[in-house]
């Protein structure tokens, strides 16, 4: 009787044992130093309560490294959507030419981000790069990639783009041909023209899919760290400093961890929210048969 | 309102002919029934009808116009497909709907078409639930709602009773049958299943391997088969056919051409010994297999020197009786040559003088 109670505890607590250690204790332990000063090395942790918080929030810097990840998120997010909707449109048909698109595409997806952001530093160099060597032989002028403000949020979000949309497509493809093909024959006998057929038909039957690569794309961009690592540290002028590299910097350049461990709170409070609202949708099934 | 023309139609995919040299009329108004076995082509057929598969070669007429280039959303067909097809993100009403808002028919007219059509298949409460929350049966008459809402020249049907279960299938067969006689549209409805096709086409069909074996009344392909596949593929139990070497010393004399002889279950006569001078029957000495009574008629598994057959019979069955003797009367005898089909000119005269030889 009591054995069989305990018996199922006993069988998941391995899992839970790893859950724990590896998961919530670094969250309980991140929130805990999150209302501490301390600099990593000395014995001392000065109890600071919500100071923290209270100073990143009136931080100029910080506002900006919230407003450079939104934009990025942004940016990036529907722009991956919008292409790798189009491409997996185009390139929903069996033949080996699009087979081999499809596998060019996806590609990128499988290279590291490492080797991708060195690629991308040269193709972007303002004065050796590739794509401005394009650029001017069309006689158009340089553009400066990476290294003006206004323009490097704009370039790592290409970067992240085309690491994204392979994925993304390939996603796509798999939810279009999800799509019963009589459905669209009823369509074609309704005479619906191809933009209708699109937009009423297409859309909403690939809704999931469409929700689920927003929240994935979502949250991996909200954590996006190593081309910004590799290409411009944050700069220039702070122009590309996002969340995840503010938090490595104030933790392992500058060593306040009580700080950066609070702007990582903030960092898992918003993607817990994407997090559960996936969930709730998922459940709730945006739509299907 | 619209007859349908199939001159010289073929289809290929690929190297394989599924539908080779067809021609035929289909009746303005009538319920043409496209009935065969799997894979005879019959689906494809009604789909190039539709425009939704074009044709390899051969002219597709519907009134007076040709459509062979025409789209199928141009054709003024509305078609009912097998698994309903219906739009799973829409309501009923959205389903309904979709075509009229395609061809811009005004919101107030849309609404009183949508009343009309929902009565008329009685979905007026399930207007504005989607797909999913509706039963088979009623996602069905969805689909027949958003064929007849647009009002077509020609309804075309691919097995839509097929997903149903049998007591819902009869009620939406006849329900159709109403239906088509209320419009008065040409309809083109196709099974493979021979009952249903019997029970409701007014024109029959019959396919098989792209080709079409005969095409009539159902009575008149029940009765007047012009081969062994019509022969055998209408009616249950199946019409009884065997080689006519096996029967020989009965029925000499006949025709060199003739290879089989067959006679439906129902038209042979049983009875427990032979009487006397009874001529102009086709005598055979059977032992029984098996024996199922259905109540009213009684289906016998006999063997003979024919073979096995079936015979259905009316009369009170013969308990614990182990051979019977078998009489077909000579009328109700078909014959068919070596290719399988009909051979019309054997008399029964013919016959009488072959028993008179043969005994
Ligand atoms: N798109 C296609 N490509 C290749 N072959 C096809 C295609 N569609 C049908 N066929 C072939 O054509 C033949 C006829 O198919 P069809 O769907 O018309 O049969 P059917 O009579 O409707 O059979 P069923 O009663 O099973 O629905 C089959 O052998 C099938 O394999
Ligand atoms: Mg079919």
């Amino acid at each position: 009787m009591t054995w069989n109670k305990i018996r199922p505890y006993l069988m998941i607590s391995p899992a839970i044992l790893v859950f724990s250690l590896f998961f919530i204790y670094p969250i309980c332990y991140m929130i805990y130093l999150s209302m501490h000063d301390w600099n990593f090395v000395s014995p001392e942790k000065n109890f600071v309560g919500t100071a923290n918080f209270t100073n990143l929030v009136s931080e100029k810097e910080f506002i900006e490294v919230m407003q450079n990840t939104f934009v990025y998120t942004a940016l990036t997010v529907s722009l991956t959507i919008i292409i790798a909707l189009i491409l997996a449109v185009w390139l929903n048909k069996s033949g080996t030419i699009y087979g081999f698109v499809q596998g060019a595409i996806f590609s990128p997806h499988i290279i590291s981000l490492v080797s991708i952001s060195m690629l991308w530093m040269w193709l972007m160099d303002t004065d050796y790069g590739l794509l401005n060597w394009f650029l001017n032989l069309f006689g158009l002028p340089s553009v400066p990639w990476l290294t003006d403000p206004s323009t490097s949020l704009l370039s790592l979000a290409i970067v992240a783009i085309w690491k994204g949309i392979g994925f993304n497509t390939l996603i796509f493809i798999a939810g279009l041909q999800s799509i019963p093909r009589d459905i669209y024959e009823a369509a074609a006998l309704d005479g619906t023209n191809r933009i209708r057929t699109f937009i009423k038909l297409t859309l909403p039957m690939l809704s999931p899919t469409l929700f689920f690569l927003t929240i994935i794309g979502i949250i991996n961009s909200f954590q996006v760290f190593e081309t910004i690592s590799i290409m411009t540290q944050g700069g220039p002028i702070n122009s590309t400093n996002t969340f995840v590299y503010y938090i490595y910097e104030y933790g392992f350049r500058f060593f306040k961890i009580g700080y950066a461990s609070a702007a990582g709170v903030i960092l898992l409070v918003i993607i817990s929210i994407f997090t559960i609202m996936y969930f709730r949708l998922l459940a709730r099934r945006v739509h299907y048969q | 309102m619209a007859e349908i023309i199939l001159k010289n139609i073929s289809k290929k995919f690929k190297e394989e002919e599924v539908v080779k040299n067809l021609n035929v009329t289909i009746r303005d108004g009538s319920f043409t029934v496209l009935v065969g076995p799997s894979g005879c082509g019959k689906s494809t057929t009604l789909r190039m009808i539709a425009g939704l598969e074009q044709q390899s070669s051969g002219d597709i007429w519907i009134g007076d116009e040709c459509v062979n280039d025409l789209p199928p959303g141009k054709r003024n067909i509305a078609m009912v497909f097998q698994n309903y097809a219906l739009y799973p993100t829409m309501t009923v009403r959205g389903n309904i709907e979709f075509g009229l808002k395609n061809k811009k028919v005004p919101k107030k007219e849309r609404e009183i078409l949508i009343r009309e059509i929902s009565e008329i298949v009685g979905l007026t409460d399930y207007l504005d639930k989607k797909p999913n929350k509706l039963s088979g049966g009623q996602r069905q008459r969805v689909a027949l709602a958003r064929a007849m809402v647009k009002k077509p020249k020609v309804f075309i049907l691919d097995e839509p009773l097929s997903n149903l279960d049998a007591k819902l299938r009869s009620q939406m067969r006849s329900e159709l049958i109403q239906l088509h006689k209320k419009l008065g549209t040409t309809f083109v409805y196709v099974t493979h299943d021979q009952v249903e096709a019997m029970s409701m086409g007014d024109e029959i069909a019959i396919l098989n391997k792209g080709t079409i074996q005969q095409m009539g009344s159902p009575m008149n392909v029940y009765h007047e088969p012009n081969n062994i596949f019509t022969a055998e593929f209408i009616g249950t139990p199946a019409m009884n056919i065997f080689e006519y070497n096996k029967v020989k010393d009965h029925l000499s004399n006949l025709s060199r051409k003739v290879k089989f002889v067959g006679f439906r279950p129902e038209h042979a006569l049983l009875a427990l010994t032979e009487k006397e001078k009874d001529a102009g029957y086709l005598k055979l000495a059977s032992e029984i297999i098996t024996m199922e009574t259905l109540g009213a008629e009684t289906i016998y598994t006999v063997k003979n020197e024919a073979g096995v057959m079936h015979i259905k019979s009316f009369i009170p069955p013969f308990e614990n009786a182990k051979e019977l003797l078998v009489s077909i009367p000579y009328e109700k005898l078909y014959f068919f040559d070596q290719e399988g089909k009909r051979y019309r000119s054997v008399s029964t005269r013919q016959m009488d003088t072959a028993l008179a030889g043969g005994a």
